[in-house]
């Protein structure tokens, strides 16, 4: 793995890049920056703009408006870029599959280092599934 | 004298056919050329309050229904108008009687494909750019 | 010589929730025109609701917003019960109502962060949606997920209230009062936050009417309306409770309102507790017959409305869905004209928008010279506003 982004996994610059989501993974993300949670003594950050990002963090199910933000989102970030799908319908569409508005799944716009089920994930869960890929990057178990 | 004893007093013969479901829901039917007078004495002069209204594809043409307000009793009272004609279905506006019927007759319109004449803004409110023309999503036979 | 300007919020700032394009149109300092363009959220709900079946269409309809995503269920179920003309058993009434409330708590607590931020007040922002983790704690422990319950079915709720659980979930109001209370000092009571709320984002009363405002948002504008009193449901007519309005329309009263209202959740819940009585919890409805049905609760947002038509198969053949944000949103078009930039993004929030329920805005681009800004450049101005009053005024942090 190469040096940057053996670096980048010591502070994650996130930023969060919603599709078409219903807002409880959203609200979730943002519940990791309480008091409870706290990611930032990890070093998270949420950043305001696609160009300081480290990572993608994509809710929701792509329609026909968000999956053309999610192509010029992915192509404005820095490279290297992860993308983490977070929640069921960032993952897999779920029952937005049959959707008239809905073309096709997070993973066939970009791609996607990390998955995180549920509905919504628990943010312990948000939190356990971005060290695993911290860890992966890092050629850790 | 209660909402609905002055509803169907000042409607008069306009009223093609009024059903009570249940204590706090009515229909009536009305012809779509009294939409907008029927509105604007709902709205305007009894004051109820508009929540919605839904469209809908039947056999028998293109219904929509105007859900209004009484909230002093909690009734909605919900105007049922037939558009027989499917091929070019039409009603006029009430967009420019109050504000709020704004965006949802540009969602029927995009998405079942009923024209509001006088609408003054009527282009796409949900769907993308990318949406092909003339393709209905609440259409039932497509 | 004034030139038009065009601001851009969004669509991707960290505290809006959900890509929504507000254009703004400035002349110098203030905002003259906005256009709202909506479709970022629109997953086609209604249309996926006539191909499941009526109970698949509760977890369906739960998904359009998270923050109320009680009240859409609810409502949707409310809809069929008034088509089919089914009586829920009654101590499912009391707990569909206890759900219901604590989704208005955490929904209120939410908003009271997200404004807080916006106003450059992070601390209210953490204390808020810290107060609001043990409402959560309690979903779980009652229905088993801190967000998207599933509890509303047609005919009754899918799980109990267990005895053993209702000592805890007390104690979470209990504890809850003397952070209310806080939050009610710490804004109704702060110069600063009254000289950068007061007289801001006024919807008035004629306004709101024309715009057919609901919720929060039309009761700050002295529009009494609520549909838990208005149009009952659940056990709110089982129990007493205020409706909170107030008159001036401005943002520090749709805070007002929404802390107020805080306290009559806190009171309805405990009431319900009190006297729910012993039953059965679901009247195991098997079919649904042909006809239509309106249902409607009153959600954080404002009335949440669904229509169901059923043809007696075991689809709905039509089910309309209209969010109170939809309303709301579109009000922005009178509210957020007239105001400085610095105080656009608290005015925005103001009506708590829930984008999914509604849809994005998006405007449409008209000027000829454009200055972009992005979302978190304009919050930075709102939070910047806020530190100059402090310095003029004085005030808590």
């Amino acid at each position: 793995m190469n040096l940057k982004l053996k670096a980048l996994t010591k502070s994650l610059w996130v930023f969060h890049a919603a599709c078409s989501p219903c807002n409880n993974c959203d609200i979730e993300i943002l519940d990791l920056l309480t008091p409870r949670y706290d990611v930032e003594r990890f070093g998270m950050v949420l950043v305001g703009s696609v160009r300081h990002a480290d990572v993608l963090l994509v809710t929701g199910v792509p329609n026909y408006k968000t999956k053309e933000r999610l192509k010029k989102l992915y192509a404005q970030a820095p490279q290297p870029c992860l993308v983490i799908a977070v929640g069921n319908c960032a993952c897999g569409r779920i029952m937005f599959k049959d959707s008239y508005n809905s073309p096709c799944a997070v993973d066939e716009i970009v791609p996607v280092s990390a998955y995180i089920p549920g509905c919504p994930p628990k943010p312990e869960a948000m939190i356990s599934g971005v060290v695993k890929l911290i860890n992966k990057l890092q050629g850790k178990k | 004298m209660s909402i609905k004893e002055q509803i169907r007093e000042k409607l008069g013969s306009k009223v093609i056919d009024w059903y009570q479901h249940s204590s706090r829901r009515i229909y009536v039917s009305i012809k779509p050329k009294d939409i907008r007078e029927v509105a604007s004495l709902l709205f305007n002069e009894l004051k109820l309050r508009f929540s919605i209204a839904t469209g809908l594809d039947t056999p028998k043409g293109f219904e929509i229904l105007y859900h209004f307000n009484f909230d002093k009793s909690g009734e909605i009272i919900s105007l049922r108008v037939l558009l027989e004609d499917k091929k070019n279905p039409q009603i006029d506006s009430l967009a420019t009687l109050f504000p709020a019927a704004e965006w949802i007759e540009r969602e029927m319109w995009e998405l079942l494909g009923i024209n509001f004449i006088g609408h003054p803004n009527l282009k796409r409110l949900l769907l993308s750019d990318e949406w092909p023309e003339g393709k209905y999503p609440l259409r039932h036979q497509q | 010589m004034s030139h038009k300007v065009v601001i851009p919020i969004g669509p991707y700032h960290p505290l809006q929730e959900e890509p929504e394009f507000f254009r703004l149109y400035v002349e110098g300092e203030r905002v003259v025109d906005i256009d709202i363009i909506i479709g970022y959220n629109h997953r086609g709900i209604e249309e996926l609701s006539e191909h499941k079946h009526f109970d698949q269409v509760a977890f369906l309809v739960e998904r359009i917003c998270g923050i109320c995503s009680t009240s859409h269920p609810f409502a949707f179920c409310l809809a069929v019960e008034d088509l089919a003309k089914i009586e829920v058993p009654e101590r499912a009434l009391y707990i569909r109502t206890i759900i219901a409330e604590m989704e208005r708590i955490h929904s209120h607590l939410l908003w009271l962060g997200l404004a807080g931020h916006f106003i450059g007040y992070n601390t209210v922002w953490m204390w808020a949606w810290k107060y609001r983790e043990p409402i959560l704690d309690c979903f779980e422990m009652i229905t088993g997920n801190r967000n998207h319950y599933a509890m509303m079915k047609i005919g009754g709720v899918r799980r109990d209230i267990k005895d053993e659980d209702i000592p805890a979930l007390k104690k979470a109001l209990d504890d809850l009062v003397p952070a209310v209370d806080m939050f009610k000092g710490a804004v109704m009571d702060d110069p600063v936050i009254q000289a950068r709320l007061k007289g801001i984002g006024i919807l008035t009363k004629q306004q709101a009417i024309d715009w057919a405002v609901v919720g929060p948002t039309a009761r700050a504008s002295g529009i009494n309306i609520d549909v838990r009193r208005d149009d009952p449901y659940g056990a709110y007519d089982r129990v007493s409770w205020n409706v909170i309005a107030e008159k001036d329309g401005d943002i520090f009263a749709k805070t007002v309102v929404r802390i107020l209202e805080l306290y009559e959740s806190i009171s309805i819940i405990r009431q319900c507790l009190d006297k729910m009585p012993k039953g059965e919890i679901d009247a195991n409805v098997k079919d649904i017959p042909a006809g239509e049905g309106i249902g409607r609760v009153e959600a954080p947002r404002g009335e949440c409305f669904h229509y169901v038509r059923s043809d007696g198969t075991n689809r709905p053949i039509r089910h309309k869905i209209r969010a109170p944000s939809y309303m709301n949103v579109a009000s922005n078009k009178v509210a957020a004209v007239g105001q400085t930039i610095s105080d656009t993004t608290i005015t925005l929030a103001a009506v708590d928008p829930c984008y999914c329920c509604t849809e994005r805005v998006v405007v449409l681009d008209k000027a000829t010279d454009k200055k972009i800004m992005n979302g978190w450049d304009l919050i930075k101005l709102s939070q910047e506003k806020t530190e100059q009053l402090k310095k003029t005024i004085g005030g808590k942090s």
